[in-house]
């Protein structure tokens, strides 16, 4: 047997379909934000599965970005869940829903 | 075969870890079963002869990102970051499970309906040299991208001084200041 492209892409697929479950079954923000990052890592080994394929170089220019914006998203979410438990102690992630403006 | 043996291996460690994630009670559990998923997907990119990648994964993600969940849940203390968890809303479980369902069976019908997905094509961006991998990385990103990776640091000041502004303690004042 050889793996082929398609191999990675379900692969790929199914991390995304974990976490996006993970995302809506999971209530804890800590926990929703890892799921974040497990979508995000299904879709970077698409792009380099069809970085390989395709023999371009720009899919794994693109998961480098990717990275970055993980990062950045981690580093704010996190603040803002510090941010707010230290305001108001025990506060769950229904109780965001008074940030509505 | 090796590819084979490989691929099967990492697979099954990430989706092992991935499951891991979502179905674990305990928060630090769930970061550490990240931690094995984004190894196994390290080990797919080293197979794609994607070497500087899977170096960046595991030093960005498992060795920065993964410590400041862990941080933060040690922050918070464990228990706390477990007491965030609250049952979900009736209609998100209905919400999860189409999407579940609905994702599995379009991939299934992908794989069933399409051979090859890739076209065949060629790409803008230069094509692999698998010796040459992060020369040609270098230069995609220094010539071709470079706007977005000025953006990008950009975008990591925003997120630092961010990050700073949310996470610091309110400034108690003081008696006479609070007066005037």
């Amino acid at each position: 047997m050889i793996v082929t492209t398609s191999w990675y892409l379900v692969l790929g697929a199914l991390l995304f379909i974990i976490g996006g479950v993970g995302l809506l079954v999971r209530r804890n923000p800590l926990i929703m934000l890892m799921c974040v990052e497990l979508m995000l890592n299904g879709v970077n080994l698409s792009f380099v599965a069809f970085s390989k394929a395709l023999g371009d170089i720009g899919g794994q220019t693109v998961v480098f970005f990717v990275l970055v914006v993980a990062a950045a998203e981690v580093v704010v979410g996190l603040g803002l869940i510090v941010a707010i438990l230290r305001r108001a102690p025990g506060s769950t992630a229904d109780d965001l829903s008074v940030l509505k403006g | 075969m090796v590819d084979t043996i490989v691929f099967l291996v990492a697979a099954v460690i990430c989706l092992t870890g991935a499951l891991g994630v979502i179905l674990a009670r305990n928060p630090v559990h769930s970061a550490l079963m990240l931690v094995m998923t984004l190894f196994g997907i390290a080990v797919q990119f080293v197979s794609q002869e994607a070497h500087f990648l899977a170096a960046v994964q595991v030093i960005v993600y498992a060795g920065a990102i993964v410590v400041l969940f862990l941080f933060v849940i040690m922050l918070l203390g464990v228990d706390t970051a477990q007491n965030l968890e609250i049952g979900a809303l009736p209609a998100q479980k209905w919400a999860a499970l189409c999407f579940g369902v609905g994702s599995l069976a379009l991939t299934g019908y992908i794989i069933l309906a399409v051979d090859n997905p890739v076209t065949g094509r060629p790409g803008m961006g230069g094509a692999i040299d698998e010796t040459a991998n992060v020369r040609l990385l270098a230069r995609s990103l220094f010539s071709n991208y470079v706007y977005a990776f000025e953006l990008t640091s950009l975008l990591l000041v925003i997120a630092v001084i961010g990050a700073v502004v949310l996470a610091r303690k309110p400034v108690k004042q003081l008696p006479e200041e609070a007066g005037r």
